[in-house]
């Protein structure tokens, strides 16, 4: 298949601030959680096209720590989100405001 | 071109798709469109063991994850009481916000000249490109410190999860014990 770069990243780009439109607007914290996997996505992909631009796979291997960081962060994060459930009942985050001074 | 142009448009729609659907559930599915959209964008870039990793690790592993937590907070009465509106006011900034930046990127995707102009077929050392053993090579010859630190990093999110949401927690149980002399000396609860 026969792209220029620039497409990647163009379409890394639009996945990007679709994503980065997700985590502002919605309340639900899931969605914004599987907004912030489409964040890491987007970086992998672009990171995935210069590497193979430049025929160097060290592009690979940062794309591969930046799954292993976005696991991490999915299971921490939907702890948090089951924790705070647990005292509420009702997932919006803009209910949580525990730590609001 | 034809292959790339119908990837991206699908993956386009199944992220706003993930973003604007109603219940998290569409969600996850409309993510996992996209996650397997994305492994085969990998798979014409050459990169193969992400490819296989990013379907074993985030469709396998990660959404599943997802599913399961939301089958476990569905199974209460009320089950996802969203707030009351979706609230136009952080919609509209949210999408002046995005678009400004999309532009942004645009303009500078635009007039940069990327050095290798477009990606053709197969060059140089490109036939083991992104395989398994490049990747081994690479990882654990050139990049074994970073690989060791990811073990560390998953360990410590391992503990993290269970310190904050196992049955018996000390977080739940230093709530518990936080509550008790508040009520007792009188004061008035945390309003939330």
């Amino acid at each position: 298949m026969i792209a220029p770069v620039g497409a990647y990243i163009t379409l890394s780009a639009i996945l990007f601030f679709t994503g980065i439109v997700g985590v502002i607007a919605r309340r639900n914290p899931l969605i914004q959680l599987m907004s912030i996997e489409l964040l890491f996505n987007s970086a992998n992909l672009a990171l995935v096209t210069f590497a193979r631009t430049w025929g160097n796979n060290v592009g690979h291997i940062f794309a591969f720590l930046v799954i292993t960081v976005a696991a991490a962060e999915a299971a921490i994060g939907l702890a948090i989100v089951v924790i705070v459930f647990r005292k509420t009942t009702f997932v919006d985050v803009d209910e949580v405001a525990t730590l609001k001074g | 071109m034809i292959g790339f142009v119908g990837l991206s448009l699908l993956m386009i729609a199944s992220a706003v798709f993930t973003v604007t659907a109603k219940k998290p559930v569409y969600s996850v599915v409309g993510l996992l469109v996209n996650f397997i959209a994305l492994a085969i964008t990998y798979l014409t870039l050459h990169a193969e063991f992400l490819a296989v990793i990013q379907i074993v690790v985030y469709s396998g592993a990660i959404l599943i994850l997802f599913v399961f937590v939301i089958a476990l907070l569905s199974s209460g009465v009320k089950p996802f009481a969203t707030g009351p509106d979706r609230a136009p006011r952080i919609l509209i900034p949210a999408l002046a916000f995005g678009a400004i930046g999309l532009a942004a990127v645009l303009v500078a995707v635009y007039f940069t000249t990327f050095a290798p102009e477009t990606i053709y077929g197969l060059t140089g050392q490109a036939d083991v490109f992104g395989s398994v053993s490049d990747f081994g090579n690479a990882l654990f010859q050139h990049n074994l410190l970073p690989f060791e630190v990811t073990a560390f990093l998953l360990m410590v999110a391992i503990i993290g999860v269970v310190l904050l949401a196992g049955d018996d927690a000390p977080v739940a149980r230093r709530l518990k014990r936080n509550r008790e002399p508040i009520a007792r000396s009188g004061r008035e609860p945390i309003a939330r």
